[in-house]
C-alpha cells in the first residue's frame, strides 16, 4: 500500500462486432513515488489501453473493465465517479500523448491550453494562471515564453508542440505522469531533447513517470524499471539492468535481438526478427500467448498459462522455463542469451 | 492583397450574373404587353416598347441597362409603371430581412444545440430521436408545415395571429415554418462535425486535463466543430433573407419573394433583372464577409491567406 500506483489483476475487453477482444489480461504492477517505469511491447500489446484505463480515458462502451483494481495513493480509481476522476486527472495524474501534431486544440492559444488546467484544479485567477503558464513554457525550454503564450499550435514545430504538451501535463505538478510514446512522432535529435527534458523535470517536480515506448534504447536511457507486455499480458518485470543483463523471458530475448548494434564489428551480425505474429486476441491461446512464436516452447507452454515466477527481488517473468522442473532451464536460457 | 482581390472578384461575379440573367431573360418567349395586345392599338404598344427601350436591338438594351446598373438605378417596373425597382426592393426587403434573420437565428441556434446533443449521445436513443426529427424537418415542405402551424397556434389555440405583418407576434409562425428545414440541415451537419471533433486527439488531451463537461464540450468541442457550419451559413442567409415566395404568400407578408415570382410571370424585365442582381449582390457580399470572418474564427487561416 506504500506504492504510489498499484494496478492489480486488471482486465479490459473491447466489445466489437466480431466478438470481445481481450486487450488487457491480468495485469499487475506498481509504480513508486518519483521513479520512471517503462512499459515496452509491440503495437496491440495493451500498453496504451492499460494506461488509458488508469486515467479513465477508455471509452466505455466499447471497453469493459472486467477485473482488477487500480490503487492510486491508496484509493481505487476504478470505483471513482466521472466527476471524482476529473479531480484526479490533470492535477495528480496527467498524460502526454504520442502525436503532438494532433494532440493540441488547433483553435486555442497554447498558453490558454496550459492555463486551463491551472484554473480548473488550482483555483487560480486568470492572471495568476497566465503567469504560471508562462513560467511552465519557460521551464520546458521554449524561448520567448510571453510571445509563445499568445500563439496557436500551428505556429509551433513538432518538438515545440511536444514540449508544450509536457508543460500542459506538468502544470499542476502531478504525482504521476503518463507518457504514451512521447517521442515516437519526433525525429531522433528532438527525441533525445524531449527525453532529457522529461528526466530533468522529473528531478525538479519529483513526478513518477510511466513511459510507454517500443524503443529499448529509450528504456535504457531513462527508465529505472521495465515492464514487458505481450498480447495484453505482462511477460516480464524487472529493473532496467536485469532486462538487459539477465532477461528471463524468450519474448524479451527476442526484443533484445532485434535492436541494431552499431558497435558490432562482424558484418555478418544481422537483426533477428521474432518470427510469426501476435495471437488473435478474440480467442487467445489457453497456454502461454507467446508459445506459438517461441523457439523454446515446451508441451506445457501450449496447455497451461505460466504463472508469474519470481526470479529475484523485483524481477519476475511469466515463462515455464523458469520453473525448476523444466528440463535443464539454465542450458536453454544460456542458449537463448547467447543469441542475444 | 488577398482582400483586394476578393473584393474585385465580387463585382465581377455580380456582373457575370447580371449578364447571364439578361441573356436568359431575352430567351423567354413572351412580352410584357402581351395581355394588352388585344386592347391597345399597335401604335400605343410601339410607344410603350419605345419607352422601355424594348424597340432597340438587344446589345443596345444590354448596354443601356448596364449603364444604369453602375449607378444602382434598376429602372422602373413595367407592370406598375409608377414604381421604380429600387422602391419595390425597398418596400419588400425589411419584412423579408426580418423574417430571414429571425429564422436563420432559430435554425442555427437550435440546429447547433440539437446536433451537439445528438453527437454527445452518439448511438443512444436521444441521438436517434434527434436525427429522426431532423429527417422529418428536412422532408416536410414548409407549405405543409405553415398551414399546420396556423391551424394549431392561430385557429385552435388562438395564441398567435393567423397571418399578415406588423407586430413581433406576426413574425413567429412564418419564421418557424421557414426555419425547420435549415434547422434540420444544420443539426445534421453539426452532429457529424461534432462526432468528428470528439474523435480528435486533442479532445483526449482536454479530457486528460480533467476539465468540466462544459469546458470540454463548448470550448474544445463546439468551438472546433462549428467551423464547417459557417460555410453553410452564407447561402442559407441569402436564401432566407431574400424571402421565400411560398411562406410570404401563405402568411400574406409584404416581402420580396412575391415581386420576384410575379415579375417572371409578367415578363416585367426591369424587376426580374433588379431582384436577381440584388439577390446576387447580397450573396456575394455575405460570402465575402464569411470568408473574411474565417480569419478571426479559425487562427490557422491567417497564415495561408498571407501566402496567397
Amino acid at each position: 500500500m506504500t506504492h504510489l500506483l498499484e494496478v492489480r489483476n486488471l482486465g479490459v475487453n473491447f466489445k466489437t462486432y466480431g466478438g470481445e477482444v481481450k486487450a488487457v489480461r491480468d495485469v499487475s504492477f506498481h509504480v513508486n513515488k518519483g521513479e520512471i517505469v517503462a512499459i515496452v511491447g509491440e503495437s496491440g500489446s495493451g500498453k496504451s489501453v492499460t494506461v488509458q484505463t488508469i486515467m479513465g480515458l477508455i471509452p466505455k462502451p466499447p471497453a469493459i473493465i472486467n477485473a482488477g483494481n487500480i490503487y492510486f495513493q491508496g484509493q481505487d480509481l476504478l470505483t471513482l465517479s466521472k466527476k471524482q476522476m476529473r479531480k484526479v486527472n490533470g492535477s495528480k495524474i496527467s498524460m502526454v500523448f504520442q502525436d503532438p501534431m494532433t494532440s493540441l486544440n488547433p483553435t486555442m492559444k497554447i498558453g490558454k491550453q496550459i492555463a486551463e488546467a491551472l484554473i480548473v484544479h488550482n483555483n487560480l485567477s486568470k492572471a495568476e494562471a497566465k503567469e504560471k503558464a508562462i513560467e511552465m513554457i519557460r521551464l520546458v525550454g521554449i524561448p520567448n515564453p510571453e510571445e509563445r503564450y499568445e500563439q496557436y499550435p500551428h505556429e509551433f514545430s513538432g518538438g515545440m508542440r511536444q514540449r508544450a504538451m509536457i508543460s500542459i501535463a506538468l502544470a499542476c505538478s502531478p504525482e504521476l505522469l503518463i507518457a504514451d510514446e512521447p517521442t515516437t512522432a519526433l525525429d531522433v535529435t528532438i527525441q533525445a531533447q524531449v527525453l532529457e527534458l522529461m528526466k530533468d523535470l522529473k528531478e525538479k517536480i519529483n513526478t513518477a513517470i510511466i513511459l510507454i515506448t517500443h524503443d529499448l534504447g529509450v528504456v535504457a536511457e531513462t527508465a529505472e524499471r521495465v515492464i514487458v507486455m505481450y498480447a495484453g499480458m505482462i511477460v516480464e518485470i524487472s529493473s532496467v539492468e536485469d532486462i538487459f543483463n539477465n532477461p528471463k523471458h524468450p519474448y524479451t530475448w527476442g526484443l533484445l535481438e532485434s535492436i541494431p548494434d552499431i558497435t558490432a564489428t562482424s558484418e555478418k551480425k544481422r537483426l533477428i526478427p521474432i518470427e510469426g505474429t501476435p495471437p488473435d486476441l478474440f480467442s487467445p491461446p489457453k497456454g502461454c500467448p507467446f508459445a506459438p512464436r517461441c523457439k523454446f516452447a515446451m508441451e506445457i507452454c501450449m496447455d497451461q498459462m505460466p504463472p508469474e515466477m519470481e526470479i529475484s527481488e523485483g524481477h519476475s517473468a511469466r515463462c515455464w522455463l523458469n520453473d525448476p522442473r523444466s528440463p535443464a532451464p539454465e542450458e536453454v536460457i544460456q542458449q537463448g542469451r547467447k543469441s542475444s | 492583397m488577398y482582400f483586394v482581390k476578393r473584393f474585385l472578384a465580387m463585382f465581377l461575379t455580380v456582373w457575370i450574373i447580371a449578364t447571364l440573367t439578361f441573356i436568359v431573360m431575352k430567351f423567354i418567349p413572351g412580352d410584357p404587353f402581351a395581355t394588352d395586345a388585344d386592347v391597345f392599338p399597335e401604335e400605343v404598344l410601339e410607344n410603350l416598347r419605345a419607352a422601355y427601350n424594348l424597340d432597340k436591338p438587344v446589345p443596345v438594351q444590354y448596354f443601356l441597362y448596364m449603364k444604369d446598373l453602375v449607378t444602382f438605378d434598376l429602372g422602373t417596373s413595367i407592370v406598375s409603371n409608377t414604381r421604380s425597382v429600387n422602391q419595390i426592393i425597398g418596400d419588400g426587403l425589411p419584412a423579408s430581412a426580418i423574417l430571414g434573420l429571425l429564422s436563420m437565428a432559430i435554425a442555427i441556434f437550435f440546429g447547433v444545440i440539437l446536433g451537439v446533443i445528438a453527437a454527445l449521445n452518439h448511438n443512444k436513443a436521444i441521438d436517434h430521436i434527434s436525427m429522426v426529427i431532423a429527417i422529418i424537418g428536412i422532408s416536410i415542405p414548409n407549405f405543409i408545415l405553415a398551414p399546420l402551424l396556423i391551424k394549431y397556434f392561430a385557429v385552435d389555440w388562438r395564441i398567435l395571429p393567423v397571418a399578415s405583418w406588423g407586430t413581433w407576434q406576426h413574425t413567429i409562425l412564418p419564421a418557424l415554418a421557414l426555419s425547420t428545414t435549415p434547422l434540420a440541415v444544420v443539426a445534421r451537419y453539426m452532429r457529424s462535425s461534432m462526432l468528428d471533433v470528439m474523435n480528435q486527439n486533442y479532445m483526449k488531451t482536454a479530457e486528460a486535463k480533467g476539465l468540466s463537461t462544459y469546458r470540454l464540450v463548448v470550448q474544445h468541442g463546439i468551438r472546433n466543430a462549428i467551423l464547417p457550419i459557417i460555410t453553410f451559413i452564407g447561402p442559407l442567409f441569402v436564401s432566407l433573407i431574400t424571402g421565400t415566395f411560398v411562406i410570404e404568400k401563405i402568411f400574406a407578408i409584404p416581402g420580396m419573394g412575391r415581386y420576384f415570382v410575379d415579375s417572371i410571370f409578367n415578363r416585367d424585365y426591369p424587376v426580374i433583372m433588379g431582384t436577381t442582381v440584388f439577390y446576387s449582390l447580397i450573396l456575394v457580399v455575405t460570402l465575402f464577409l464569411i470568408d473574411m470572418s474565417y480569419r478571426f474564427i479559425d487562427p490557422r487561416i491567417k497564415l495561408t491567406s498571407k501566402g496567397g
